[in-house]
């Protein structure tokens, strides 16, 4: 369900966008802050996690730091009427993280289908790229784009 | 070095933090540690940055905003700046050099998050006119699958 937020909810994203507070109550300490109660604070987070306006609350890891050197972007050049069944496919493999229809952009980008691969090595990502290559059928054009660097990583800021 | 603690709270803290007076607590018990242990490794696990943030995941497109998943062509000469200006840009979340093995030309690719979908395409003007390159955009046209939950390896 998408819906804008309110002014409180907008507060509550702005005070926890970079992390909950580590405190034996942080939904207390967000309430002080907010001049709302913690049951509210705690409602609120409620109905975002349920709406889909919060994916999960947890840790998020620095997956570099947790052993995934290799991030390989894999895209694919399927054809329009089979995208759908195509991306629930490759989505529902367990080592896609992220996959979606994006649209081309010729003439110079002729793929509509990308699948986020994660490795503890560039073999490693091009052993499971291969396996979405065999489901997809060797004339399938593709591509993988390796991160060579991260220039940049804050994530979502709002405000 | 991770040891096997710090394993199990990443591995198992992923998702699913207690919305209760006490969360760290109730966390805690289901790992069969204390309060006060938990709070401690957690902030540990932040301070060597093992984790980049402990909290919501927003996604930010059931808010009325946009996340756009943008590229372009860079070339080396030029890279420092155009890295410079396009990190300026506050709504740029995420930016990373990409190379590949199949001839694409795009080598930078980036992540615009903007809290209105209607300023996406203001920002990108701008962002064209910073740094004198065309920006593609590739707008999600479906999602069929998202879930960044990844086991530590080591």
């Amino acid at each position: 369900m998408n819906r804008p937020l309110d002014d409180i909810d907008r507060r509550l994203v702005l005070a926890t966008q970079g992390g909950l507070p580590l405190v034996a109550q942080p939904y207390h300490e967000l309430a002080e802050a907010l001049g709302i109660s913690s049951a509210e604070v705690i409602e609120r987070l409620r109905r975002m996690l349920a709406d889909g306006l919060i994916r999960r609350i947890g840790a998020v890891p620095n997956h570099y730091a947790i052993g995934y050197t290799a991030n390989g972007m894999s895209v694919w050049d399927v054809p329009d009427d089979r995208v759908d069944r195509l991306g629930e496919q490759i989505g529902a493999l367990d080592f896609v993280t992220h996959c979606y229809h994006r649209p081309r952009r010729l003439p110079e980008w002729p793929y509509n289908l990308f699948a986020m691969v994660h490795g503890s090595s560039r073999d490693e990502v091009l052993e499971k790229v291969a396996v979405i290559a065999a489901l997809l059928g060797a004339d399938c054009a593709h591509d993988v784009l390796f991160s060579t660097t991260i220039l940049k990583k804050t994530g979502l800021r709002i405000g | 070095m991770i040891d096997a603690l710090d394993r199990t709270i990443i591995d198992r803290l992923q998702g699913d933090f207690p919305l209760v007076d006490r969360p760290y607590a109730a966390a805690a018990a289901a790992l069969g540690i204390d309060e006060s242990t938990l709070l401690d490794r957690l902030q540990r696990l932040l301070d060597r940055g093992l984790l980049s943030r402990f909290g919501p995941m927003y996604q930010v497109e059931r808010m009325g905003g946009a996340f756009v998943l943008a590229a372009m062509q860079v070339a080396d000469a030029d890279w420092q700046q155009v890295v410079e200006r396009v990190n300026a840009f506050p709504e740029v979340a995420h930016n990373y050099r990409r190379e590949s093995a199949g001839g694409t030309p795009f080598n930078m690719w980036f992540v615009l998050a903007t809290e209105s979908a209607a300023a996406i395409d203001e920002l990108i003007r701008r962002i064209e006119t910073a740094t004198g390159l065309p920006v593609f955009t590739f707008p999600k046209c479906k999602e069929y699958f998202v879930e960044m939950k990844l086991a530590v390896r080591e």
